[in-house]
């Protein structure tokens, strides 16, 4: 019995043919039109923001025009350089800790049963007090600014770590933890090759979204704490401009510290593509 | 060719060597009045490639995982020649159940990885596995880069790289294509033609079974048991020419009267 090949059809016909040259070009538009659309939305809102100043006469001490705002960011640039170097301090060291901490506590909750029963409530407080109410109170008990600072800032940002790494510890697959029994695996082994590493696109979720908190905390920490003994910081800079009626430092300032919270979530993002981009869905990229 | 009550079959075991691993009497239920498994006996021995044929929930998992030491009879017992040890056994389950994050080569080094063996020590062997499941070019890649014939291969090669005693397979390849499946079912009988080993294998499919398969052990559900045993003699190796036999036809015509039986119609 013979098998007819089939013919082969409209030989001439171009592998790419005008629609998806067309998809191509939408491509293309949609890559560009990402940058472009905030860019331009950014240039207007400047504009507007100088025009009303100006149509209404706003003196520079309530309103300061952009322009002034970006003078002042030069010309004072020394001291909101360092002023953001203390900030971000603090807001890494707190990361840091929040990210042994959380880590540390998912892991001792997913070991023992007991550990998580008695003290994952006491982390839900934590969590749910607003910080700026507690705040007060770690600065008369802890003498060490720097120490009151980081404790701030940890309260916030260690929470999203905490329970994102505890539902990822969890939510190893369960074939592979019969598979892991089956051959003997230690508990050690078990969470060193099976459940960190199940873990790990969780935890980086929510480190990134430890990030932006960790910025909060250290923000709120400095209106609270002050000065003494730290060095200001970016938030304690607007608070002591703002009575200063120094109004262009206190813009340069809050523009520095929201492209410091921009760095931190691109640089967390980049960090947690490149941890990803092997094998995980959320970092795959598919050919439409 | 024998269809035959289960008590049957047990005589003709009688002249065989003492079976590799005998199940006893094994009963298993699950909170307290759910009978998934009611005094199911079964006595494998060295060589033999058993199937486990029924309807879905008969109790064909559950008897796996029993084996398997993953959960424990309600009673009846469960005896390994020569008591048993982590290296007995190799599991393939029905998805391919691969560590994502790991490659083709650190998946397949799993077993060996947690009885603290090094990687760079147990390269030969890994590669050999992966070269019986014809994988040895894929060392390297990660799971999401193959198909999913390809990966149920790794999973295969996984449970091979530590010569196991007995290899359990629950319906490995229920979720493939029926081409994939063919060529995998050729495949790993060419392979258990190398190695020797044998092998529990649950399948819904009565053509897989008699394929595959030396016994078929028929279950029937409510409470899970084991109602019949057919003994599919043709000889191996079995390729594309035994598919397509009368002695074949035969067979299938056995196994799904059996399995007919099982369901009660
Ligand atoms: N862990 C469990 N807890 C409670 N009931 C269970 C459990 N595991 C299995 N069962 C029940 O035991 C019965 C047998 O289940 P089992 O998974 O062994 O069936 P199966 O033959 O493998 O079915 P399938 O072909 O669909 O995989 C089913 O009724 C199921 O609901
Ligand atoms: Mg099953």
């Amino acid at each position: 019995m013979a098998i007819a090949e089939t013919a082969p059809t409209a030989a001439a016909a171009p592998i790419i043919d005008a629609e998806e040259a067309r998809r191509a070009r939408n491509r293309r538009r949609e890559r560009l039109g990402r940058w472009l659309m905030p860019l331009i939305v950014l240039v207007v809102m400047i504009f507007l923001w100088d025009r009303i100043c100006v149509w209404n006469n706003i003196p520079h001490y309530i309103l300061p025009r952009p322009g002034l705002v970006a003078e002042t960011l030069w010309v004072d640039r020394l001291i909101l350089f360092k002023a953001l170097l203390i900030t971000l301090r603090t807001t890494l060291l707190a990361l840091l800790v929040a990210v042994i901490g959380g880590v540390g506590l998912a892991v001792l909750f997913t070991q023992s049963r007991l550990f998580e029963m008695s003290f994952y409530p006491y982390a839900v407080i934590l969590q749910v007090t607003p910080i700026v109410a507690i705040a007060p109170l770690i600065f008369i008990y802890i003498q060490s600014k720097l120490i009151g600072m980081l404790l701030c800032a940890w309260i916030v940002a260690f929470f999203p770590v905490l329970s994102n790494t505890t539902l990822g510890l969890n939510s190893a697959d369960h074939n592979l933890r019969d598979l892991f029994s089956i051959y003997g695996a230690t508990r050690w082994q078990k969470l060193r090759y099976l459940q960190l590493p199940s873990a790990l696109p969780y935890f980086l979720g929510g480190l990134r979204i430890a990030g932006g908190l960790a910025l909060i905390g250290a923000v709120v920490a400095e209106y609270v704490a002050g000065t003494g003994g730290v060095g200001s910081g970016l938030a304690f800079t607007i608070l002591e401009s703002s009575y200063r009626l120094n109004i262009p430092r206190v813009f340069a300032a809050l523009i520095l510290i929201a492209a410091m919270g921009v760095v931190i979530f691109t640089v967390l993002s980049l960090f947690s593509h490149l941890l990803l981009r092997k094998w995980h869905e959320s970092a795959l990229k598919r050919e439409g | 060719m024998t269809l035959q009550e289960t008590g049957v079959a047990a005589e003709t075991a009688a002249a065989q060597p003492a079976p590799l691993l005998s199940l006893d009497g094994v009963s298993k239920v699950f909170n307290g009045d759910l009978v998934a498994l009611k005094g199911m006996s079964l006595d494998v021995f060295q060589g033999d490639f058993v199937s486990l044929l029924g309807p879905s929930g008969c109790g064909k998992s559950t008897a796996l995982r029993l084996i398997a030491g993953l959960s424990h009879p309600t009673s009846g017992r469960i005896n390994w020649a020569g008591g048993q040890d982590a290296g007995d056994l190799g599991v393939v389950f029905q998805e391919p159940t691969l560590m994502p994050w790991a490659t083709v080569a650190q998946n397949v080094w799993l077993p060996w990885r947690l009885r603290g063996a090094k990687f760079a020590a147990m390269k030969p062997q890994i590669e050999e596995a992966l070269a019986l499941v014809g994988l040895e070019k894929f060392m390297d890649s990660y799971p999401r880069e193959l198909s999913g014939g390809m990966k149920m291969r790794v999973s295969i090669a996984r449970a091979l790289v530590t010569n196991p005693r007995l290899i359990l397979m629950d319906e490995p390849f229920a979720a493939l294509d029926e081409i994939t499946r063919h060529k995998l079912n050729n495949d790993l009988l060419a392979l258990r033609a190398k190695i020797g080993c044998t092998i529990i294998f649950v399948t819904h499919s009565v053509f897989e079974s008699v394929f595959l398969s030396s016994r078929i052990v028929v279950m029937a559900a409510r409470p899970g048991r084991v109602i019949h045993e057919v003994a599919v003699d043709a000889p191996y190796p079995r390729g594309e020419d035994f598919r397509t036999s009368t002695d074949y036809a035969a067979h299938c015509r056995a196994a799904s009267a059996a399995l007919h039986d099982a369901i009660g119609d």
